[in-house]
């Protein structure tokens, strides 16, 4: 640390004012700040700080909950890959062949995701004379792990500039977005390219095709469910199924959420609503028997797919959420009902976690705006009495 | 322009003003950035998503507005002073259902693949609000030749950001221009892919907000307009 501490110190006199960068100085101070505490203090006698947590240490906590899905979705994207080969079929075997495949495919996704982001953030920062927003931090590492294994790397590139470009800065940069930025990426991949990003070829690596749980539900329901040997209930909540790398186990998804909650920055409201909207949506379709998942029973519906993913760190982003508390059981119910009936009952999109959140995402406004309202008129109306 | 003579008829009538004085070169130029009918205005945006998947129809299209809002303008600013106030919307909806109905046939007649092509949308014309916005707010109180100049100039204004959208969705989203195949094989062998979303209207949202974007962020008489 000592050399980039001596480093820094030695070019911060060119990013000062007078300085010959002076133009880049938000660059500077981004690198400056990323590696050390920031030299900046609130002023004397008038913050009354008890904790001093800021957008990077939350940004940090969330980028932290998400190690877990990374990790298991490396190793189960080799495992998924040799198992479709043949080789090291038992669960235990071929640990680090597994990891080595799975940071191949993994890995290059991640890079191209910050490379281009941060790029973009950077630019805008020194253009628009701002400092640097931890924001992308989170979103870089959400988009590949909302990605299949097989995308192509270009594809990353473009939807990452796309989302950071027209679902951000075009508003106003991080914590002006209305639409999440991750989500952004993947529905551009998704319309633009939708061969490369849902279907029954994407899933494995290299030639080797199969469906997901979900869309083998969606087609020959329970009965070909029970026929593939892979897809029990166990290893759907294991994750041992192919699937975007970082959906598929409900265990490492869990362990993001336990952290996420025990720190205060996402929201248990929301993720229990998004719950239990989609619980109450397919058991509804189930017992009236208008759904194509034919005998799938509602609960399955929380074990295929990317509904938890969704629910944990898509649903939960501060941004692009409701605010009111009120707002959140509303936004997160509202969010499990339309994903649940996008996937169910449309059989143009396979899933519709993406779209329930985004079109909930534009109406958080709405629903906070209804919910002020409405306290301001309860109260009016009590004080008036 | 073929309009040339007739513009030169109308400015004999004036004789104080010249031909391309300095507000009529205005009329012309304003539509084009500070006041353009799409950008700025906001107005035929419809017509703007909905031609502009290829560069053929849109170019199609930006001659056929061009030819029906210079000489709506033109009509109706020759007849402004006898158009009774109260039915005067009539009158302009007959003058350019006229226009466009002259169109449509000679487009069918010459370049029926086109025509097919551009469907309802030529007909449509007629409800184009940048057509009817400029015969109500400049053409009923202005000469004729001035009138002309400004449907000219907001002709070219709108079919300029078509042929803007039309050049980016076609080239991106079946990687051809003009119906050339402009994308060359071996990139496609690269494993590059059409853009599918290029093909949506609202890839054309995008990229009119992006338009307006850049315009607003170059042009400082925009900032705060709205």
């Amino acid at each position: 640390m000592q050399v980039f501490q001596n480093l820094l110190s030695k070019i911060k006199p060119h990013f000062e004012e007078g300085g010959k960068l002076e133009k880049f100085y938000y660059g500077y101070d981004a690198i400056e700040t990323f590696l050390f505490v920031p030299g900046h203090s609130t002023h004397k006698g008038e913050a009354h700080i008890k904790d001093g947590i800021d957008l990077k240490r939350t940004m940090f906590t969330v980028v932290i909950a998400m190690i877990p899905c990374l990790l298991f979705g490396m190793w189960n994207v080799g495992h998924q890959y040799y198992l479709a080969a043949g080789e090291f079929t038992a669960l235990g075997d071929g640990f680090v062949e597994k990891m080595i495949h799975g940071a191949i495919k993994v890995l290059p996704i991640v890079i191209v995701s910050y490379g281009v982001g941060l790029n973009i953030e950077f630019a805008f920062a020194i253009f628009r004379k701002h400092p640097v927003n931890e924001g992308f931090l989170v979103t870089g590492m959400l988009i590949p792990l909302v990605m299949p294994p097989t995308v192509p790397l270009w594809m990353v590139g473009l939807a990452t500039a796309f989302a950071v470009l027209i679902g951000k800065e075009a508003f106003g940069g991080t914590g002006m977005n209305i639409l999440n930025v991750a989500l952004t990426a993947r529905v551009f991949i998704f319309f633009a390219y939708p061969t490369y990003i849902s279907g029954d070829t994407v899933w494995i690596a290299d030639g080797v095709t199969g469906a997901t749980p979900l869309g083998v539900g969606y087609l020959d329901g329970l009965a070909g469910l029970q026929a593939n040997p892979n897809y029990t209930i166990e290893n759907m909540v294991l994750g041992f199924i192919p699937g975007s790398i970082g959906e598929t186990s409900l265990i490492a998804i869990g362990l993001g959420a336990l952290i996420l909650i025990a720190t205060g920055i996402g929201s248990w409201k929301i993720m229990l609503s998004v719950l239990a909207g989609a619980f109450a949506t397919a058991t509804t379709l189930f017992l009236f028997d208008i759904t194509p998942f034919a005998g799938v029973p509602p609960y399955y519906h929380i074990f295929m797919g990317s509904m938890l993913f969704a629910a944990v760190f898509m649903a939960t982003d501060p941004v692009t959420a409701t605010q009111t508390e009120m707002g959140k059981w509303i936004y997160g119910f509202l969010i499990g009902v339309f994903g649940i009936i996008i996937r169910v009952l449309n059989p143009a999109y396979p899933e519709g976690w993406m779209l329930a959140i985004l079109l909930m995402n534009v109406f958080a406004p709405t629903i906070d705006h209804m919910i002020i309202q409405s306290n301001i008129k309860r109260r009016m109306s009590r004080a008036l009495k | 322009m073929s309009t040339e003579t007739a513009v030169k008829a109308a400015a004999s009538a004036e004789p104080k003003e010249p031909l391309f004085s300095k507000k009529n070169r205005k009329l012309i130029t304003d539509p084009f950035n500070d006041n353009n009918p799409i950008t700025v205005q906001v107005l035929g945006v419809c017509s703007a998503l909905a031609v502009t998947t290829q560069m053929k129809p849109a170019f199609v299209m930006t001659l056929s507005v061009i030819f029906v809002i210079s000489f709506s303008n033109l009509i109706i600013s020759l007849i402004r002073n006898t158009i009774p106030s109260r039915i005067r919307m009539i009158v302009q909806i007959t003058v350019i259902a006229l226009l466009v109905t002259m169109v449509d046939q000679v487009l069918k007649a010459f370049v029926y693949d086109v025509s097919r092509e551009l469907s309802v949308y030529i007909g449509l014309i007629i409800t184009n609000c940048i057509v009817m916005g400029r015969l109500e707010a400049f053409a009923m109180g202005n000469k004729p030749m001035p009138s002309l100049l400004d449907g000219i100039g907001n002709g070219i204004g709108y079919g300029a950001i078509l042929l803007v959208v039309a050049f980016f969705r076609e080239l991106f989203g079946a990687g051809t221009l003009f119906g050339v195949q402009i994308i060359p094989q071996f990139m496609y062998d690269l494993g590059y892919e059409n853009n599918g979303i290029m093909l949506t209207s609202a890839a054309a949202m995008f990229i009119i907000g992006v338009l307006i974007w850049v315009q607003r962020s170059f042009n400082e008489k925009l900032v705060d307009v709205s």
